[in-house]
């Protein structure tokens, strides 16, 4: 075992699947000789040579398209979009195209693409470097959207979702990069898709996170418990499609629930989970399902990012709504 | 300071070999086609003419759904699909399902994509293409991906995509040429200019006189041909498929031709933006009518000829569109089953709603 961040567990992923499958091919904007923006390709070039690891022509459409082609030669391709932000220029390549494949060709041709792009609030860039944008890809159908909260389910993740024969949306939350190292097998394993992680049993509320935010809510947990709440952390991994029956499960045994996104309040994964909840265990709450999210506006870059943003505080505030209602 | 502009321009000239009379002017450029060749090439023309006709009345009475007219630019369609081979690949626009029928795609399913149904869009073995994309230029970055895939693994075959003069206004159609020429992609990027993307006339498409010169941008070949003249279309294509496969770069193909119809069948009255004038102007360059004359000149069509394919078709049509009536109409779960290779949890419920539904 070793010590990974969560960038060196995507670089790792990448690098097994690379080493496995000669079909994979992994390019994009700075991808080739620069290693990535992030340095999330580093090296991969130099070890798989140029036909398999590439720079590409600067446009989100064209790589995607593209992506797209080389699937319909049999190809099993990784594009990255150097900041999640610059989807708008490619979301026909996604959502008109890519994600309709199977769908269009009648069930005959599948695109095993998986697009990794970095997303997330907290690390003060420029305009539309940091939105999350991730309820615009669950809305559309025949993607998976996958966001992974910590290096050991980033490997194992990014591996599954290579080898997935549906398109995948990978989103990597910046500020996780390299905040924190934990054990990551050196060996290869995956983690399936679709399935969430209680990350912290409990018994009084559900508090339900993904990215980032995971982080948060363990946090907010942790002090909730000082002050006798007991907060069960569930770690969605894959917002699209939502492991309803992990979640649901937790619901009626806690009987509270918070659901908790970086993204805007308006129309994301947070409001539909908490739908699901109420159609679907309605007797079972004691309080009604709220959300801790960011305020429907654009994202603030640099200026006020920290007070836009939710953090453990702005949860611990929600549960306490919960547990007095 | 040098002016570059007109000169680049006026390297583009139409390329033709049949004028509109049917008579050979450029002898050299002449392809090899054996007399079965060109009969079978008449022969396709002939057909697709009989095929626009019949499909406009079909839709007309109801029995097909989106079906966007082809009368008029069957040398640029078939012309440049004979010039394939079977290891070709074909990425169309939704005006190019003749190609995909002279490649293989049967024509019963060619009417279930019109009517929307999704058996339309499944290729039998031996045809590689998708069906024909509805979003102007989408196609062109796949096909460039294609051609890069065909590199990459060394394989001797091209990617033909097909899109209109309004299409090559598109990001993508730039994106696509370009990344082809950057990353050495097959690729063929056929551009059939019928003067009018619906009602804009190509002059408000660009200010570039012609699409061909496009190319330069992209550091590719760029021809400009008379896409009226099959013997043209094909020998550009099968020109450009040569040097993709030889390591040669890509090509973007300007066709000049144009549409008697109206864009699609659905509602669309060309009469708010064309004149009969212009109308008349364009027909008499009529690629059936230029080619029958050349085959007549060698004795190698006639009427008689030429009634056997028209009643050929018509029988072979009404036998598609009875196999197309008589496939089982496509359910809401059969979509369900085919947005993911295994159906997600969350959809499994629905799916039992809908299951419920159909029963009934």
């Amino acid at each position: 075992m070793a010590q990974m961040t969560m960038i060196q567990a995507i670089t790792e992923a990448m690098r097994t699947e690379l080493g496995n499958d000669e079909n994979v091919l992994v390019f994009g904007e700075d991808v080739g000789h620069n290693g990535g923006v992030f340095r999330a390709t580093e090296g991969l070039q130099d070890e798989f040579g140029e036909e398999r690891v590439f720079d590409t022509p600067l446009a989100e459409s064209g790589i995607n398209g593209m992506a797209i082609g080389l699937a319909l030669t049999g190809f099993r391709p990784v594009p990255e979009i150097q900041f999640f932000g610059f989807v708008f220029e490619t979301m026909d390549a996604i959502s008109g195209q890519m994600a309709r494949y199977r769908f269009r060709t009648g069930g005959t041709k599948s695109m095993p693409i998986t697009i990794r792009s970095p997303f997330g609030g907290g690390v003060h860039t420029p305009e539309l470097h940091a939105d999350s944008l991730e309820g615009l890809m669950a809305q559309q159908p025949g993607l998976k959207v996958v966001i992974p909260s910590n290096p050991y389910d980033a490997k194992g993740l990014l591996i599954q979702s290579i080898r997935d024969n549906d398109p995948v949306i990978f989103l990597e939350h910046m500020k996780l990069y390299r905040s924190f190292r934990e054990e990551v097998p050196e060996e290869e394993y995956t983690v399936e898709l679709g399935k969430a992680n209680v990350k912290r049993e409990g018994s009084d509320v559900t508090l339900v996170a993904y990215g980032a935010m995971v982080h948060s809510a363990l946090k907010a947990a942790e002090q909730l418990e000082e002050d006798g709440v007991s907060a069960e952390v569930i770690d969605l991994r894959t917002v699209s499609p939502v492991d309803y029956e992990t979640i649901l499960e937790s619901v009626k045994k806690t009987n509270r629930a918070v659901m908790i996104q970086e993204a805007q309040k308006q129309a994301g994964i947070a409001s539909s989970v908490a739908a699901e909840i109420q159609e679907k265990a309605i007797l079972h709450l004691e309080a009604p399902v709220m959300r801790v999210t960011a305020p429907d506006t654009v994202y603030p870059f640099t200026q006020a990012e920290g007070v836009w943003l939710p953090d453990h505080t702005s949860i611990i505030e929600k549960v306490e709504s919960v547990m007095n209602f | 300071m040098k002016r570059t502009l007109e000169n680049i321009e006026n390297q583009f000239e139409t390329f033709q070999i049949l004028n509109e009379e049917g008579e050979i002017v450029n002898e050299d450029a002449v392809p090899e086609l054996s007399d079965d060749d060109l009969k079978e090439i008449m022969r396709r023309m002939v057909y697709t003419r009989i095929l626009d006709q019949r499909s406009i009345a079909l839709n007309r009475q109801g029995r097909l759904g989106f079906y966007a007219p082809t009368a008029g630019q069957e040398a640029s369609q078939l012309g440049s699909q004979y010039a394939l081979e079977q290891a070709d690949y074909i990425l169309p626009g939704y005006r190019d399902v003749p190609q995909l029928i002279w490649q293989g795609l049967p024509l019963y399913k060619a009417f279930l994509f019109s009517k929307g149904h999704y058996v339309g869009n499944q290729m039998p073995d031996g045809l590689n293409a998708v069906s024909p994309q509805i979003i102007i230029g989408a196609q062109i970055t796949q096909a460039a991906g294609v051609g890069i895939g065909f590199k990459k693994r060394g394989e001797e075959a091209v990617a033909i995509t097909y899109t209109g003069d309004g299409g090559a206004s598109q990001g993508d159609f730039y994106e696509g040429v370009n990344f082809a020429g950057a990353l050495g992609g097959q690729n063929i990027f056929v551009v059939q200019n019928n003067q009018f993307a619906i009602s804009v006339p190509v002059e408000k498409q660009s200010a570039a006189q012609t699409i061909a010169q496009k190319a330069v941008a992209a550091g590719i070949e760029g021809i400009q041909v008379d896409g009226m003249d099959v013997l043209a279309v094909y020998a550009v294509t099968k020109d450009a498929r040569e040097r993709a496969i030889n390591g040669e770069g890509p090509t973007l193909i300007e066709t000049l031709t144009y549409r008697y119809g109206p864009h699609t069948m659905a509602g669309d009255d060309p009469t708010r933006y064309r004149t009969e004038d212009m109308n008349d102007e364009w027909e008499k360059k009529d690629p059936i009518v230029r080619f029958r004359k050349y085959l007549e000149s060698k004795d190698l069509w006639n009427e008689d000829e030429e009634n056997k394919v028209i009643e050929k078709a018509k029988e072979e049509i009404k036998a598609a569109i009875k196999e197309a009536d008589n496939t089982p109409k496509q359910k809401v779960t059969d979509l369900m089953d085919i947005m993911y290779e295994e159906l997600p949890q969350s959809l499994k419920e629905q799916r039992e709603e809908y299951a419920e539904k159909e029963s009934k």
